[in-house]
């Protein structure tokens, strides 16, 4: 049972493209400023610019655009979902005249379209984000883009550090539910067969003892950090400090006046 | 002799102190450890000696009596983070004491609490991995190393801090025969090579044999202390606090006591061939 083998997380795809090596608040503003975009734009054209846009961009991160479609594949039914609501309740001129299909029209046809690719487009973009940038990079532009915020009661740091802690603690405590699992199902425990309720009761006997592991945990790593001298975000420096390049400076000149320029225009 | 590196006197600690479950962990320990030393601590569970290795740090604070690292006082709360950055400290669990998501983001997550500028944390991080041997796995994440591979990047991530000491709490408490072997060799270089001061707390007696000093801690007490020779020497008193010799000294008591002519405390195999052969 491999149940947990070779997990990633998130779904970062290392590589060395442009996209790859730009600043990790550069590539999250850009994130922004998309979805900024995508809720403004409110026509076909801006919608091709907008993705002739993002395909530019995936074009320069070397990603395979098989990889970011991908990412397309859990929002289908909601995308479904989207673009027929929107087909068949829009007020409008009918499409067919056909009994009760006359409630689809033309506006129904146009709107459900429109939402749906602006849905794609939102998640192909974003997913752009995470696939160019390692967790650590997105933990460290995280935290220092929220950084200004310190001086209004931001925990900027301690979110970033938690971020780091649970990136860091998944694979571990995931590896210990599945001992967790085979110990139990090697004393005669059945997590697979029955319905949905008898298995969620089968998985108390796996969650409470992840669980106190989990806090007995957290305890030891306090200690350990406390021994390391820890003492919260205060004068502590950064090992890999983020570097505002020229290529940061054009890419957020480039996606800010694009962004601009199509909301206003379209 | 030079100044103790760090000193106990008289130190007693109870946990739960006041309540009902109040329990005298350490009772009138004193205790010097000198720069450069190894010393092992010995000692069965609820021996205390955890509880020692959390004084040396100021993890935990003497109930009464003092401790001292290089003259500063344990319990003064103002000089904590100079002590913690004297005096390193590796746990059992390799895992739980992992912070950073990849090797060298760890090692460098002490200097960085450290507030050391970035560029100097690099060359740190770079020296602390060769300390330890693990520059090929810097970009690795944690839960792809073995235990004994975690446990030296724990140690690297002592040593990015420059400490003068390093107390390890049972560190092969938890790792098979291979990660025994990886952290005894490490901590046995570090004394050797960059002069680090080690404090070993074990209950494997094989581990204590190269050491320079051993103290072993029964009830809270130091019960026993000297080179590995003294110690293995008083194999009754050993038995007594129902501790294991190791096999050669055992065998070497018993051939004498059956009229064989050698002396007390032989610890290595060698050795043993060698007293025999004469």
């Amino acid at each position: 049972m491999a149940l947990f083998k070779n997990i990633t997380i998130g779904q970062y795809i290392p590589g060395n493209s442009v996209i790859h090596r730009l600043d990790p608040r550069t590539k999250i503003l850009g994130a922004v400023l998309l979805i900024a975009m995508l809720f403004l734009v409110d026509s076909v054209w801006g919608y091709l610019l907008a993705g002739l846009a993002i395909f530019a961009v995936i074009y320069l991160s070397e990603i395979p655009i098989k990889v970011v479609l991908r990412g397309l594949r859990p929002l289908f039914v909601i995308l479904l979902l989207t673009v027929s609501l929107h087909l068949f309740m829009t007020e409008g001129d009918p499409i067919f005249n056909v009994r009760f299909l006359n409630r689809i029209t033309w506006q129904g046809l146009n709107r459900g379209v429109l939402m749906g690719v602006r849905l794609a487009l939102l998640v192909m973009g974003t997913s752009l984000l995470t696939l160019t940038t390692s967790p650590i990079n997105l933990t460290d532009g995280i935290e220092s883009l929220l950084s200004p915020g310190k001086r209004i009661g931001v925990p900027a740091h301690e979110l970033a550090m938690m971020m780091t802690i649970a990136l860091r603690f998944i694979p571990t405590l995931l590896e210990e539910a599945e001992k967790i699992m085979k110990a139990q199902m090697a004393r005669g425990a059945d997590f697979q067969s029955g319905n949905l309720v008898q298995r969620a009761k089968s998985l108390i006997p796996l969650l409470v003892p992840l669980f106190v592991n989990a806090f007995r945990r957290a305890d030891d790593l306090a200690v350990a950090m406390e021994a390391r001298g820890y003492r919260g975000g205060e004068g502590r420096t950064k090992f890999k400090e983020l570097h505002f390049r020229r290529a940061d400076v054009f890419a957020l000149i480039i996606s800010f006046g694009f962004v601009v320029v199509i909301s206003v225009l379209f | 002799m030079a100044e103790p590196l760090i000193r106990f006197e008289e130190v007693h600690f109870k946990y739960n102190a006041g309540t009902e479950r109040e329990w005298a962990a350490l009772q009138d320990i004193t205790l010097e450890i000198y720069p450069g030393e190894f010393v092992a601590v010995l000692g069965h569970n609820g021996s205390g000696k955890s509880t020692l290795a959390k004084h040396c740090n100021a993890l935990l604070i003497p109930s009464a009596g003092k401790v001292y690292v290089n003259g500063l006082d344990t319990s003064d709360e103002t000089r904590v983070w100079e002590i913690r950055q004297q005096i390193g400290m590796v746990f059992q669990n390799p895992d739980n004491q992992l912070v950073a998501t990849t090797v060298e983001e760890d090692v460098a997550f002490g200097p960085e609490n450290l507030g050391i500028p970035s560029k100097e944390i690099q060359l740190r991080v770079d020296e602390a991995l060769r300390a330890v041997g693990m520059e090929e796995y810097r970009l690795h994440s944690p839960h792809q190393l073995s235990g004994g591979q975690k446990q030296r990047v724990a140690i690297a991530g002592m040593i990015s801090m420059r400490p003068q000491c390093i107390v390890l709490d049972e560190p092969t408490a938890m790792l098979d025969p291979v990660g025994r072997r990886e952290v005894m060799e490490t901590i046995h270089h570090l004394n050797k090579t960059e002069n680090i001061t080690i404090v070993h707390i074990t209950h494997h007696m094989d581990e204590v044999i190269d050491a320079d000093r051993v103290v072993i801690m029964a009830g809270g007490k130091i019960a026993l202390q000297g080179t590995p020779k003294e110690v293995f020497s008083q194999i009754d008193l050993l038995r007594r606090l129902h501790l294991d010799v190791p096999q050669v000294t055992d065998l070497a008591h018993r051939l004498k006591r059956h009229g064989c002519s050698l002396p007390e405390g032989i610890t290595k195999v060698d050795e043993l061939v060698m007293h025999l052969c004469q």
